[in-house]
């Protein structure tokens, strides 16, 4: 039981990685991805090939998949942020990137195409998990709360008064994008050490749009927000994996209830903080006894 | 000897078969209050945007301090002096007061991206003193005690408020305002030429104001730019400006004469 618990936590948290970046992206820079999977499909074989065919350290190979998705972000947010793209054009781009990249994994020789690479050593654990997971938040966390991400955020907000302010769009949109890229890139290296097999199948559009899903739901500018909504995109199919195919169903509903009730997201433009549990507390506390 | 903070020298703009500025030509002298003024359409707020480099320009030249900024990048124009407000606010709405401030003097610092991401004791440090600073530049235009409100959740006014604050925290050498007193009762908008005076004299600034509100202009301008059809009507002192037959046309339309007239 442990394991299976274990395992879906592992799994959560590699989401989690990879979803913080996205909340930079999409949550703080207001730029939307539906591309990220290509991100992480690439962080994933950079990893693997280099550990499966070379023989790298496991830390080394995780580095680079991070860095090689940051560098593909790098030269394909060049010319598409360069160009001004409105953010629903810049969308779609993202998504024909990711496409693009799926294909091309199915067809180089390295990757041995749709048959996938087998028997990477399975290196990732719970603790590296962890580690990894407090790094990246504590990144993101350090940036927003800095010159380099309120540029971000003041992108978001109106980026003819942000151009104003001196904020350089170009730099600004494109930093975050790389940022977020080599977030997907660590956590794609990281799902290709833990479940030993990776093949183009896995990344498809769904789990761009799943990842982006949880930002939303979670929260536009939060970091607590997305996080809390990718445990509970991962936990909540698993918990009703008894209710067979309906599980799909309740996770729908539940992102159809969610921009009901709260259509900010869960966090939308705040974080979880001891102050706010409290403010819960207490009003769950009150609404109990009246 | 008077000094030239900014220069226009004959700025044409196009929009396709518009031409929205025509041949423009006039300077600010340093420490002036300068009003740009002209019926709806006459092109000031495209001379702003011209002038801040949001817009190109057709034809012409632009010069901050003799240096010239035309075809640079608003962000650019910016760091060398130049901070503008919106005729229709354009504040960081979701954001606190305090940190629309911010943001403006986030443009002076320069610690770097790895400092960032690591938080180094530098960057904390550089933190608190910005945010030491953003409550003095609120303090400035009297919203020190809605540090922590919402920009949006502020009445129109004291959004306007904000604007100049978050135009100051750039430290320009020239503001310029686009219709600050817009929407605002007579009342309301002698008391933000007052504040407009004040600023302007405490930060030794040069001020190029676009206003509607005739006693503002009068108030404030030392000197007054007249435009109307993207071109140059009249430029002198109030008085010379109040007096100016092509201005009061332009403004009255013919009828002004007949009313003279009548009058006499």
């Amino acid at each position: 039981m442990w394991s299976y618990i274990s395992g879906v936590i592992s799994l959560g948290l590699i989401y989690v990685i990879a979803t913080v970046g996205l909340a930079v992206f999409t949550g703080f820079t207001g730029l939307f991805s539906l591309g990220h999977a290509a991100f992480f499909a690439i962080g994933a074989y950079t990893a693997a090939i280099l550990t499966y065919f070379y023989g790298f350290n496991f830390y080394v190979a995780l580095a680079m998949g991070g860095a090689a998705g940051g560098l593909v972000g790098f030269l394909i947010g060049y010319p598409t942020l360069k160009a001004k793209l409105r953010t629903d054009y810049f969308a779609i781009a993202t998504l024909g990137f990711g496409e693009a990249i799926r294909v091309l994994l199915e067809n180089l020789p390295i990757t041995q195409g749709a048959r996938g690479l087998p028997g990477i050593r399975n290196e990732t654990s719970l603790p590296v998990l962890m580690v990894v997971a407090f790094i990246v938040i504590w990144f993101a966390w350090n940036l927003i709360h800095s010159r380099h991400g309120r540029a971000c955020i003041a992108i978001r907000e109106d980026f003819v008064a942000a151009e104003m302010m001196g904020v350089n769009i170009f730099i600004g949109r494109l930093r975050s994008l790389v940022f977020s890229a080599f977030c997907a890139g660590l956590a794609g290296g990281l799902f290709a050490h833990y479940f030993c097999f990776i093949q183009p199948s896995m990344f498809t559009s769904y789990m761009s749009t799943q990842m982006t899903a949880a930002v939303v739901a979670g929260g536009m500018g939060s970091i607590s927000g997305p996080v809390i909504a990718t445990l509970i995109f991962i936990g909540i199919p698993e918990a009703l994996r008894v209710a067979n195919i309906w599980r799909l169903v309740a996770y729908g509903l539940l992102l159809v209830l969610i921009m009901i009730f709260r259509p900010q997201g869960l966090m939308g433009y705040r974080e979880l903080s001891l102050d706010l549990v409290k403010g819960w507390y207490r009003r769950v506390w009150k609404g109990g006894r009246a | 000897m008077s000094e030239h903070v900014l220069e226009l020298r004959g700025v044409t703009k196009r929009f396709g078969g518009i031409t929205a500025c025509k041949d423009i030509t006039f300077n600010v002298e340093k420490g002036q209050i300068m009003g740009l003024i002209g019926p709806n359409g006459a092109g000031k707020t495209t001379a702003f945007n011209l002038i801040t480099g949001v817009y190109g320009l057709t034809e012409g030249a632009i010069l901050l301090e003799g240096k010239a900024i035309s075809g640079k990048r608003p962000d650019l124009i910016v760091r060398q002096g130049i901070a503008r407000t919106f005729q229709n606010i354009r504040l960081f709405r979701n954001l606190s007061v305090l940190d629309n401030v911010i943001i403006a003097l986030d443009c002076h610092e320069t610690y770097l991206l790895g400092a960032s991401f690591l938080r180094l004791p530098n960057v904390v440090k550089r933190e608190r003193a910005v945010h030491e600073q953003a409550l003095e530049y609120l303090a400035a235009v009297g919203l020190e005690d809605k540090a922590a409100t919402r920009a949006d959740a502020m009445p129109y006014g004291l959004q306007r408020k904000l604007e100049i604050a978050r135009a100051l925290a750039l430290k320009p050498r020239l503001l310029l305002l686009d219709e600050p007193a817009a929407g605002m009762n007579p009342e309301e908008s002698l008391d933000l030429a007052r504040l407009i005076r004040t600023i302007h004299d405490q930060f030794g600034l040069t001020t190029l104001l676009i206003e509607h509100h005739m006693d503002v202009v009068m108030a404030l301008c030392e000197r007054i730019f007249v435009m109307n059809f993207g071109e140059k009507l009249a430029e002198g002192s109030a008085e010379e400006i109040q007096k100016d037959p092509d201005v009061l046309k332009a403004y009255l339309g013919e009828g002004f004469k007949r009313a003279q007239h009548t009058q006499s």
